[in-house]
């Protein structure tokens, strides 16, 4: 009753006005810059156009592509599932730990997928380390869909886990309580009050979950799962023109899962309400107390708490005196400065993406904008193609632009990759926080007369910033662990935690390996928790 | 070597005026170069010649077929001096792109022609054996097989890990075809196909599977499992080297090349000649468990056989890169994922 009442108040009568020109430039610049790399595939498969089609037709190309969709789909829901169940958890419940677990809950994201494929293997596999604390053999062999789906789902669950908890401390409690009031159970509630409040922001994540299982090459590789991305990678050099004509394949399908989710979501009723601010409602768990602590500590248990033990014995290892072969021990100190670089690199491309995503996001959601779908459709599909094909492909247009050419391999070219790569992210944050902001809200600051840029600041950007932060916060997690695209495009001298823990894992080094990767976590701990937990909870 | 430049600063700089990290900064002599071969292993040694030559060395790392695709990418306008590849196979690609330059004869003088390019474009500079690595505790040394032929063989059923996406192991293949055809290649890979070889991502994963007893025996390079006994030396994996010049124990090179756009052709064949003294290759004996391939340097780990003695390639090695493709061919006609 409540829910029907709130469809009437929010949807307005009227078509969304045009768009102003100057956003519809900006607009239109930004979704130029984010087709960079779709161009490029396009150019370099325009050789041999037939070709492009005999590798698409290709069995070897068809068998795994189907086995990326499934995997991607299978993914998508289990994470959907599993972060907005988390983030009700701890935004809305009495769930003990609830604390740790907003800030733990987040932190999975910034394992790159082959230390959590490897970490996996070396906790669960025959002779691994659940092994040796069991005493007996599991006979475990981690691989294949199964191993690829668990630990995708484990890493990439935040994608959904963050925009959705964003969402759900901004919401009213005035809606819940009444419901609440009109005698309707906590499950209840959820599903028909705070789930269509709420859908949007777990769409915009799923997507993101999607895109990102398309384009995985570590962990699927590591597990012996063969997708498209893998064959990817591993015709590279072998077959490059097989390479590229798969690489477009993969931005086509990207492309037109976009445009199919944004047709959804054009179409989807939106639900929008006041906000009146105050502290979020929290349902008591009563006799659900245990299992709802018990699922999100195994959620946060499989996706960090194990990896980050085998990340430690790995390390202790080393800094018990292990060596390589080298005969050289771990080194805290080689460290300092890469987590420094890792840091500023993260948190300017963060805040980059978030801004230069805004004018797609204003153009895609309050305006009839054809400008902004096609821009929407570029950023938000760009996360689907490899890093590597991203980096090559601003190589190439770098290098041939006499213009451009001075940036190559200077940090402004590096932060434009990461935002081209990762604006994904923001962009879904970005647009939850525009549709978030009430009509009435805004007329009626206009009726006060203040300007559009004032309106903007004063209202909009406040309400807006818990999501907005949600996004910058998956932006700055992804960046940390980004590795092709820095390693190409990095200055030289210029080195990154994901470097060092790659640079060390390929030649066995194990304990550094490890070392490198707790610190990746312990500083992705502190910066969610400073710029995207802190700031989520600022309105509850 | 490589200067250490906080993000921090440049950040300010770059982002204001875009060019100015591009900028070189100094007059002196320096050399820069593609280096596929991890910092941790190589850095050291280019800190030497930093020193000894007073030449700079700025150091881009990566993945050596990512590099070889990011030359390929950046073609004339490369900033770079040198390429250092971990696998003949990459090198073979930026050759056959054509964007290497013939190395002077007094360089590749220094190394037998088996280990180097037949167009003198590039030089190996050090080897690693492909070995098949066991567990002890599960395997006695006395059963092993003489030849990698004899693995497709019924009592080796499901226990051998290979890598068939691996340069490594495209590589290694690749040598096998050279010296063997392509007929008794693919048999030998159909037979591996049919014996249920196990697959894995690369020679790391093998050597964990061995030493975990997850398998019993994997084809991989030796130096790896030189590796995880230095980490963990209670690991129960232990390399073999197959004898009498099997082609299961061919050398797999890190190789050298000067880059045809290179503006500092000096600095960088400088630094190809130091990658061949006896002070490098003694690094490369001593500090990598590696096989020198120069100056008359001998190995020093203790199971692996004199050079004299391992298999080829008697082979145009520079056609390596040329040939990948149709080894990936054999290896997904034999029913592998490659």
């Amino acid at each position: 009753m409540t829910v029907v009442a709130l469809d009437r108040v929010a949807i307005g009568p009227t078509a969304p006005p045009r768009a102003p020109v100057g956003l519809a430039v900006a607009g239109l610049a930004i979704g130029a810059g984010f087709a960079a790399p779709f161009v490029y595939l396009l150019v370099r498969n325009l050789d041999g156009v037939t070709g492009f089609l005999d590798v698409v037709a290709s069995r070897e190309v068809t068998e795994p592509l189907w086995r990326t969709l499934w995997l991607a789909v299978s993914v998508t829901i289990a994470c959907a599932v599993v972060g907005t169940t988390m983030a009700w958890l701890v935004t809305r419940t009495d769930v003990p730990g609830r604390r740790f677990f907003a800030a733990a809950a987040a932190l999975p994201l910034v394992l790159p997928s082959f230390v959590a494929a490897l970490a996996l293997v070396s906790a669960f596999a025959h002779g691994g380390l659940l092994e040796e604390l069991l005493g007996f053999d599991t006979g475990l062999r981690i691989e294949g869909y199964w191993a690829a789906f668990t630990v995708l789902t484990l890493i990439s669950y935040p994608y959904v886990y963050l925009p959705v908890a964003a969402r759900l401390v901004a919401l009213p409690r005035s809606l819940e309580e009444s419901a609440r009031a009109l005698g309707r159970r906590p499950a209840a509630v959820f599903r028909t009050v705070v789930l269509p409040q709420i859908a949007g922001s777990v769409l915009a994540g799923s997507l993101l979950v999607f895109l990102y299982a398309v384009s995985e090459f570590g962990a699927v590789a590591l597990l012996r799962y063969d997708t498209l991305t893998r064959r990817i990678y591993s015709a590279r050099l072998l077959d490059p023109s097989a390479a590229l004509a798969m690489s477009l394949l993969l931005g086509a399908v990207a492309l037109i899962v976009v445009a199919t989710e944004r047709g959804i979501t054009k179409r989807r009723r939106r639900v929008e309400a006041a906000v009146t601010g105050g502290r979020p409602l929290r349902a008591r768990l009563g006799p659900w107390r245990v299992p709802a602590f018990l699922f999100a500590a195994t959620i946060v248990g499989l996706g960090l708490l194990a990896p980050v033990a085998v990340l430690a014995r790995w390390a202790v290892r080393g800094l018990m005196g292990g060596r390589n072969v080298l005969g050289r021990t771990s080194d805290v100190g080689s460290l300092v400065e890469p987590t420094v670089n890792t840091a500023l690199l993260a948190v300017t491309a963060a805040v980059v993406a978030v801004v230069v995503v805004l004018p797609v996001a204003f153009l895609t959601s309050r305006y009839r904008s054809r400008t902004g779908g096609v821009a929407n459709a570029f950023v938000v599909g760009g996360f689907a193609l490899p890093g590597l094909v991203i980096a090559l492909a601003l190589v190439s247009w770098t290098l041939r632009s006499p213009v451009l050419e001075v940036f190559y391999q200077t940090l402004p070219l590096l932060v434009f990759a990461y935002v081209v790569h990762f604006g994904a992210q923001a962009m879904r944050a970005a647009q939850v926080a525009v549709d978030g902001v009430p009509q009435r809200l805004r007329d009626a600051a206009q009726a006060l007369g203040a300007g559009r840029a004032r309106r903007v600041r004063t209202v909009e950007l406040p309400i807006m910033m818990p999501s907005l932060a949600a996004g910058g916060g998956l932006v700055l997690l992804s960046v940390m662990k980004e590795l092709p695209a820095t390693l190409l495009l990095a200055p030289i001298g210029v080195d990154t935690l994901a470097m060092q823990i790659w640079g060390a894992a390929e030649e066995g080094f194990f304990a550094q390996a490890g070392l490198a990767a707790l610190v990746l976590v312990g500083l992705s701990g502190v910066l969610t928790w400073l710029l995207t937990i802190r700031r989520m909870e600022r309105l509850s | 070597m490589r200067r250490s430049r906080p993000v921090a600063v440049a950040l300010a700089l770059a982002l204001g005026a875009g060019a100015l990290t591009a900028c070189e900064s100094g007059g002196g002599r320096r050399v820069t170069i593609y280096s596929g071969r991890t910092e941790e292993l190589i850095a050291p040694l280019l800190e030497r010649f930093a020193q000894e030559s007073g030449i700079s060395v700025d150091v881009r790392y990566g993945d050596s077929a990512d590099l070889a695709l990011l030359l390929n990418e950046e073609g004339d306008k490369s900033p770079a001096d040198v390429f250092l590849s971990q696998s003949p196979g990459a090198m073979g690609y930026v050759d056959g792109s054509d964007l290497l330059r013939e190395l002077p004869d007094e360089i590749l003088d220094q190394i037998d022609a088996r280990f180097r390019a037949g167009d003198g474009d590039w030089v190996g500079v050090s080897g690693r054996v492909r070995v098949l690595v066991y567990n002890r505790e599960k395997v006695d040394l006395g059963t092993l097989p003489d030849s990698v032929f004899d693995l497709t063989q019924g009592r080796y059923r499901g226990k051998v890990g290979i890598a068939p996406t691996n340069a490594s192991f495209i590589d290694f293949v690749t040598a096998m075809r050279e010296i063997e055809g392509d007929e008794r290649t693919l048999a030998w890979l159909e037979g591996l196909k049919a014996n249920d070889a196990q697959e894995y991502a690369n020679n790391i994963a093998i050597v964990e599977a061995v030493g975990r007893g997850e398998i019993d025996l994997g084809l991989v390079n030796h130096y790896y499992n030189e590796q995880a006994k230095a980490e963990d030396p209670g690991i129960a994996s232990e390399n073999f080297v197959f004898p009498n010049g099997d082609i299961g124990a061919v050398i797999l090179v890190t190789a050298a090349g000067v880059l045809r756009t290179s503006a500092r052709t000096d600095e960088a064949e400088q630094l190809v000649d130091f990658l061949l003294s006896k002070e490098a290759q003694e690094y490369f004996a001593e500090q990598t468990f590696e096989y020198p391939l120069a100056a008359g340097v001998e190995p020093t780990v203790e199971d692996l056989p004199p050079l004299a003695d391992i298999a080829g390639p008697s082979v145009e090695l520079s056609s390596l890169g040329n040939e990948l493709a149709k080894t990936r061919e054999l290896i997904q006609q034999a029913g592998f994922e490659a």
